[in-house]
């Protein structure tokens, strides 16, 4: 029993960090009907600079506090995150406006290619750390309950609390700021936010630059926890699932389908894992969700998909 | 001038219904396959049959394949790999555990078992479209990958997990140096390119293109979408698996599951958009376009005399790569084969304005 | 704007197009040219760029001592990526090249297997030191592979022996539970046979647990583990996974001490981003170990790096990956030299003869410590029938900031091994309809 609470929370964990990176999609797709393939790449570049100039600029400028270092890294980061997203607009958005689907989905996995490359050639390609003090060595709770006790780890609580404010923070943008509610506008219908005077272009910077912060954000929590090297970029495969199975355009769908999705993969691996022969877990977080869409075509909260002839 | 189609007119509807009615074109088709089948295994460096033109040609059987189900009948998939893969694997049983079972029908069996696999994860579309059914076919994809290193019986109770094909033997005549493969595969692809063609040309090839444009109003119609959809599932699958079993038995010789992962999925994707969707002559150019744009990157800067080092080179690739996608879909949305068109369409009236 | 984006894009195809001209080759042929399949970018550059360097390093260094008998060696980086068929496109376009490519060493599993169809046919040797696919270590099945120095069988048997030195002897092991954490590849399945194996002649429980590719997910492996609680964790990775583990391994409070791994899960990049939450972490690593105090590492460093000719960073010279380059580009050094005392001294030798000069090398304490490998190998000696030349090992330590080798060098279980090499290599002849190689082939 304490071991299948433990599988439980252990699942809950990793379902939050897979929404962090699933809101990234989410956002992007709201607003700009982009399916974001690149989301994985602006990942890791975000870690990538951020980890790197933690290192560098207590170098340049002379100082030790990591703290601060960190502070510098992230706002950097952050800026340089800034500048990919306009770069995105002015050069591939603009190009492209009203294609099809499935030729932005391909101009996102070109993005994709650019992203890793630059990146590399800028940060280089080993391992590099990321510190943020997140503490590493597990907590036993319950331990007269339960034999052995509830393992819970202190890094996983750290990271999904910091994803919990996040997703609280978006909610809040979205709903009660005038931006948020013009990028609402934007995700509803492009033909009529521009016809109110929405500036398109600048509505889809903001909301890149935003996706970028989440990629930052992603970045320094995954990053600290597997060190920053090319696979972060592959993590964006485990948050296709979550994206699907909540719908592509609801926020609180990439939450719960995180959750959804975490609880259920840790749960198949170790209890029908050893059945099979082990190393289920990928195929069946998307089994999963297709299970899920064959009753809700659109995802659990995503928008109903109304055609009309 | 050149393209001029004054003086070609049909007497008879066989005549019009043919795939090339213009005498330009007949021409330049048969040209094209002299040059291909007796002019290019004559002349052709080893280097470049094994790692150019192989590849090549399996790849566009590949995107041929693809582009019928992602190009006519609008049905995104990102699990094509998987089929590359199962009918790979198929192939694999089929020629070692049978003694003298013929490659060809191997191949072939390859494609038919990737057929069946299509149709059931093609079963998820009549209810799931769009981006989501892109997501779900990438269920198939890791399921094949796990089942190819778990199920032991899939490889022949390999120790390692990876299989080999041996030696190829097509009706007694062996399939070893590197032009005979070439002719092998160019063989494949001209039969299943013409395959193709007529059945796009077809009730069938219509139906699906129905379904792609706006599949509520082609069931109001009368199109039935589970026959379109699934049959579109099962073609592509059957040219997929062939491809797959090609690339394994020819290309690779020896392979495991990492060969046909989601990387290649997204390379054939990229084909088949780059090349042009729905359209034949796009899955040559875009499977043209993705197997030598990398080689001549990788070796791009050499030439220049730029002393990069590997890391730096290819990583500047991946970055060149991406801009050129990202260029060529602002560019023509619509792929190579549209630019083609276009180019065809200027020939017709060149050097006159008008 | 259509027409000069036709025009622009025509030309970008027409110059992609001349790529299939064979590139200018401004060599002269007079040198023995080693290509070199690496791999410095995807999931696995951290592990395969100190390896590449330690290969090129090698290589300038044998220049700089005066090359092989007079004959300098001419080499060419071709990034494969870690890919299958990058690296055959690599294989391709290089085995002609300048001469003739003498050895390929690819550093993966999946390119070793494409490579062992396409070498017999092209009559290149490939060395796969310390990796590939152990039953290629039988010379008679496997003309032209070299798994010189060791095959994954043997460190998996050599993992076993270690664990039964720490408990006090093979008879302590019963009862005792052993879990396999791999890598969901040929590669990380290579490990099961010898356990189970040894499981059986030793009755401790074994298990294994796979880890897909590239290896980041791997909570619910470690609350497998910590719900199994085995005595030890044998970890197989590569690449990311192998510090993923040791932090999860931390992150489930699992004692690093417990967890031991062999070289390719034994590198400096797998634990210099743990620092002290490794330590512990112990592997046993075919040779060589990491070497920082041997003479062919100062050797390096004065005659390469000193002169500004070195491959990456000093830092690394002398680290386990770098060792294992180094070693990999002196086996196929020596075995080019002992071909040219056949076939001719200060000639440029063939793929076909330095086949024979791998089959025959005879690398005694003397002649590697010449070499200034003291304290690094021991001694090599391959025959026809055994292209694997013996298969030693250490015990090495991670102290928080380096690995510290032990001293006591563990070597193979030739009893447990042998039988089953021979019994592997018979079953892929017979599916191949190979037949083995008579003793008359072994003399040419």
């Amino acid at each position: 029993m304490g071991f299948l609470l433990e599988t439980i929370i252990g699942g809950l964990m990793a379902g939050v960090l897979y929404s962090l990176i699933a809101l990234g999609f989410v956002l992007i797709f709201k607003a700009s009907g982009v399916f974001n393939f690149a989301q994985g790449a602006m990942v890791l570049f975000a870690a990538l600079a951020m980890a790197r100039f933690a290192e560098w600029i207590p170098q340049w400028l002379g100082f030790e506090s990591a703290l601060l270092a960190n502070a510098l890294g992230f706002i950097v980061a952050l800026a340089l995150m800034i500048v990919v997203a306009w770069a995105v607009e002015r050069f591939v958005l603009s190009g492209l406006v009203n294609q099809s689907g499935v030729t932005l989905l391909m101009a996102t996995l070109g993005i994709a290619y650019f992203l890793d490359g630059f990146g590399q050639t800028l940060f280089g390609s080993e391992i590099y750390r990321l510190d943020i003090g997140i503490p590493k060595d597990p907590v036993i709770v319950a331990d007269g309950w339960f034999e052995g006790g509830l393992l819970i780890s202190r890094e996983d609580v750290f990271a999904a609390s910091i994803a919990g404010a996040l997703v609280v923070a978006l909610t809040v943008f979205f709903h009660s700021t005038a931006v948020g509610r013009a990028l609402r506008a934007v995700a509803d219908d492009h033909q009529a936010a521009q016809s109110i005077g929405i500036p398109l272009g600048r509505i889809w910077v903001i909301v890149w630059s935003i996706a970028g912060f989440v990629a930052l954000v992603a970045g320094m929590i995954w990053g600290s926890k597997l060190g920053v090297q090319f696979s972060l970029s592959l993590v964006a495969l485990k948050a296709f699932p979550v994206v699907i199975l909540g719908g592509l355009t609801s926020i609180p769908g990439a939450i719960v389908g995180g959750l959804i999705i975490g609880m259920g993969e840790k749960l198949s691996e170790v209890y029908l894992g050893p059945l099979l022969g082990g190393g289920i877990e990928i195929w069946f977080a998307y089994v999963l969700a297709l299970l899920f869409l064959l009753v809700r075509p659109q995802g659990l909260f995503g928008e109903k998909i109304i055609d009309r002839v | 001038m050149i393209y001029r189609e004054n003086g070609q007119f049909k007497t008879n509807y066989l005549s019009d219904q043919q795939i090339l009615p213009i005498r330009q074109d007949r021409i330049a088709i048969a040209l094209l396959l002299i040059v291909a089948a007796v002019i290019v295994p004559l002349t052709a460096t080893e280097y470049l049959f094994s790692a150019i033109l192989v590849p090549f040609l399996v790849l566009s059987l590949a995107a041929l394949g693809l582009n019928v189900l992602v190009g006519y009948c609008g049905q995104i998939s990102l699990g094509t790999g998987a089929f590359m893969a199962i009918g790979a694997y198929a192939a694999f049983n089929f020629h070692t555990r049978i003694d003298g079972f013929p490659l060809l029908l191997s191949l072939l069996m390859g494609g038919a078992c990737a057929t069946v696999f299509g149709v059931l994860f093609g079963i998820p579309s009549l209810r799931i479209r769009g981006l989501y059914l892109a997501v779900a076919t990438l269920a198939a994809q890791f399921f094949a990958d796990w089942a190819f290193l778990r199920i032991r019986w899939l490889t022949n109770h390999s120790s390692s997990g990876s299989v080999s094909a041996g030696r190829l033997e097509l009706f007694g005549l062996p399939i070893d140096t590197p032009a005979q493969r070439y002719l092998l595969c160019l063989a494949f692809v001209v039969v299943f390119a013409v395959l193709v063609k007529n059945l796009v040309r077809g009730a069938i090839g219509r139906e699906w293109m129905a379904i792609r444009d706006m599949d509520v109003a082609a069931t109001v119609i009368g199109i039935r979408p589970t026959y379109a959809k699934l049959s579109a599932f099962a073609v592509s699958s059957f040219i997929v698996g062939v491809a797959g079993a090609l690339w394994g038995f020819v290309h690779l010789g020896s392979w495991e599951p990492a060969a046909f992962g989601i990387e290649r999925s997204l390379q054939l994707l990229f084909m088949v958009i780059i090349g042009g969707l729905g359209s034949i002559m796009g899955a040559f150019f875009g499977a043209a376009f993705i197997v030598i744009l990398p080689i001549f990157l990788s070796q791009f800067p050499a030439w220049l005399g730029l002393p990069l080092s590997t890391t730096a080179a290819a990583h500047l690739e991946a970055m060149i790569f991406g801009v050129l996608i990202v260029f060529f879909l602002i560019v023509e949305p619509h792929g190579l084969a549209r630019l083609w068109s276009t180019g065809k369409e200027k020939l017709r009236l060149w050097p006159f304005p008008h | 704007m259509k027409f000069r984006s036709l025009a622009l894009s025509t030309a970008v195809l027409a110059a992609g197009l001349a790529t299939a001209l064979p590139a200018p080759d401004a060599r002269a042929a007079a040198e023995q040219f080693f290509p070199a399949l690496v791999f410095r970018t995807g999931a696995y550059a951290p592990n395969g760029a100190p390896w590449a360097d330690g290969y090129i390093d090698y290589l300038k260094l044998v220049n700089a001592r005066g090359g092989i008998n007079g004959v300098k060696i001419s080499f060419e980086e071709c990034e494969t990526g870690y890919a299958t068929d990058r690296g055959v496109e690599c294989y391709e376009r290089l085995k002609g090249k300048n001469g003739g490519a003498t050895v390929f060493q690819p550093l993966s599993t999946g390119i070793t297997f494409a490579l062992t169809e396409k070498a017999p046919v092209d009559r290149i040797p490939v060395i796969t030191a310390g990796y590939g696919l152990s039953e290629s270590a039988d010379g008679g099945v496997f003309g032209w592979n070299f798994p010189i120095t060791g095959v994954h069988w043997a460190s998996a048997d050599m993992q076993v022996q270690y664990i039964a030195q720490r408990e006090g002897g093979f008879d302590r092991l019963k009862g005792k539970k052993i879990t396999l954490l791999y890598h969901d590849s040929p590669y990380g399945k290579e490990a099961i046979p010898v356990l189970e194996a040894r499981a059986a002649m030793h009755g401790f429980q074994f298990n294994a647990i796979p880890v897909t590719h590239p290896g980041v997910e791997q909570k619910s492996a470690w609350l497998q583990i910590r719900q199994n609680r085995p005595d030890y964790v044998l970890l197989w990775g590569w690449g990311v996974m192998n510090p993923t583990a040791l932090k999860e391994a931390q992150a489930t409070g699992f004692s690093r001490e417990k967890v031991i791994g062999h070289w390719p899960s034994g590198g400096e990049p797998d634990v210099a981003d743990l620092g002290n939450a490794a330590k512990g972490y112990s592997a046993v690593v075919l040779q060589p170990a990491a070497a920082h105090d041997s003479q062919v590492v100062e050797e390096i460093l004065s005659k390469v790096h000193a002169k500004g000719q070195g491959t990456g960073p000093k830092e690394a010279v002398g680290q386990m990956l770098y060792m294992r380059g180094v070693v990999s580009a002196m086996i196929g050094v020596e075995g080019v030299r002992r071909a040219q005392e056949r076939f001719g001294k200060g000639k440029v030798m063939t793929g076909e003869q330095v086949r024979w000069g791998l089959e025959n090398l005879a690398l005694d304490q003397p002649a590697l410590d010449a070499l200034g490998f003291a304290g690094v190998l021991r001694p090599i000696h391959t025959s026809c029938v055994d292209h694997m030349g013996g298969a030693w090992g250490r015990v090495q330590t991670w102290d928080g900031s380096r690995w510290v080798p032990s001293g006591t060098w563990f070597q193979a279980d030739e009893q447990l091994l042998k039988p089953m090499i021979r019994k592997g290599a018979d079953k892929y002849a017979e599916n191949r309809k190979i037949e083995r190689r008579s003793p008359q082939a072994c003399q040419d």
